[in-house]
């Protein structure tokens, strides 16, 4: 049984914290469980879930675990507003209310027989996680595998087990690079639009997927474009203030889209117009 | 029998160099010596004359600013196919940091008195030579600003 789209998609479903994972100092895991069963909460990489915590808010949150793992439903959270402050300060066996999944997901069948580049910044290598454990259990479908990973320090790296167990084995590419640091850290320095530069990938057949703030982003499309990656082949993961999480509501409108409905995932030439607006 | 590799070659084939003529090239390599550094070893130390500048062949070096009571600050680590080392184009003529090994590194030095000298007398050289310079100096500034925007901060 599974326990993903309720009938309701507006009724949050009951989820247990099983665990709680402190990442980085403002970052942390959550795994979640359905507090009346079911099984696997199924979904595809790069979509997310609407996160309740009861009588403070509910805030849309990407799922950053294994789409085929059948265990918990995980959530990375930054926490930087109060809702996500409220979830920082609960503990397992607390419940929180879920909806979704909900939007778009990378282009994964699309990418095969492709090199495919990930770049991601900061918090943003959370929302591309499931998509790294999709590529790596379908691996002989693609070409070379990249992850291009940027942080603001050293301390700020997320996932910095992980990425090391990627670095180490022979079939993929994983580069990181922070904008600072002091003499003891032994990795690169300097922004990650110089990996995309040095990045050993077919540029005109590859498939690109970018995930970060968006200032990053920006710069990060400017770089594969340079590179010679095509707008078709690049997509990437907007963030906008949801609500409703199906296009009810318009609060994510963006141009003639709706983030939560339309997006999150979007090709960057259906954007690239509005990409760069202020105020869409 | 052992083969010196020409300074010549690798000269041509660093991407600083591309497009240079073959006596130019000549020249360049008239001023170029292989230079090789220790990981931790310091290449260039702020304050001291800045005489030479370099193309990496091999490894990584860091710029660094050193702090008092702190370990020092690494302002960007650069590599294979990058060049650094432009104060001896700028009065003081002194280097404004640190550059220090990080591994084991092969560089490729090039001497500016021996480089002004020829400038004096052929000024298309100093050309050929400022025009591969300058948009170094413009990828460093703009990846200068990019980090000022601390762009992996979350919108609040």
């Amino acid at each position: 049984m599974s326990v993903t789209a309720a009938a309701d998609p507006m009724l949050p479903e009951p989820f247990g914290i099983l665990r709680k994972r402190r990442e980085l100092s403002d970052t942390f895991t959550l795994e979640l469980s359905p507090l009346h069963g079911g099984g696997t909460f199924a979904f595809r990489p790069g979509q997310f879930n609407m996160l309740y915590v009861f009588g403070v808010g509910e805030i849309p949150i990407s799922i950053s675990g294994d789409p085929e793992d059948d265990g918990p439903l995980v959530h990375t959270i930054r926490a930087v507003g109060t809702v996500s402050g409220a979830l920082r300060d609960m503990e397992a066996g607390d419940v929180i209310g879920v909806r979704g999944p909900f939007g778009s997901a990378w282009p994964v069948e699309e990418a095969e027989g492709r090199d495919v580049v990930l770049v991601t910044g900061g918090v943003g290598l959370a929302p591309m996680r499931p998509v790294i454990h999709h590529l790596l259990a379908h691996r002989q479908r693609y070409g070379k595998l990249l992850i291009l990973y940027g942080a603001r320090t050293p301390e700020d790296v997320l996932f910095r087990k992980q990425l090391e167990q990627w670095r180490s084995r022979f079939d993929m590419f994983v580069d990181v690079t922070v904008d600072r640091a002091t003499g003891k850290w032994r990795g690169r320095v300097g922004v990650v639009t110089k990996l995309i530069a040095r990045a050993g990938f077919d540029p005109h057949d590859a498939a690109a997927f970018v995930c970060g703030p968006e200032v990053m982003m920006r710069f990060s499309v400017q770089a594969l474009n340079e590179r010679g990656v095509a707008d078709e082949r690049i997509h990437l993961s907007m963030e906008r203030n949801m609500k409703c999480a199906v296009g009810f509501c318009g609060h994510c409108q963006f141009g003639g889209q709706f983030v939560c409905k339309d997006g999150p995932v979007f090709r960057f030439d259906a954007i690239r117009d509005i990409f760069s607006v202020w105020e869409v | 029998m052992v083969r010196i590799e020409g300074l010549e070659r690798i000269l041509r084939e660093h991407p600083f160099f591309e497009g240079l003529s073959a006596d130019y090239q000549d020249l360049f390599a008239g001023c170029a010596a292989n230079e090789r550094f220790e990981a931790g070893g310091f290449v260039g130390r702020e304050g001291e004359p800045a005489n030479k500048f370099y193309l990496v062949r091999h490894g990584i070096v860091a710029l660094e600013y050193a702090v008092p009571a702190r370990p020092p600050l690494v302002l960007e680590t650069l590599e294979e196919g990058d060049v650094f080392g432009w104060s001896w184009m700028v009065p003081p003529h002194t280097w404004a940091f640190d550059v220090r090994a990080m591994t084991l590194v092969r560089l490729i030095s090039l001497d500016a008195e021996c480089l002004r000298g020829k400038f004096e007398s052929d000024h298309r050289l100093g050309y050929e030579l400022f025009r591969r310079f300058v948009p170094v100096v413009a990828k460093r500034l703009a990846a200068a600003r990019m980090r000022l925007l601390d762009m992996y901060d979350s919108p609040k």
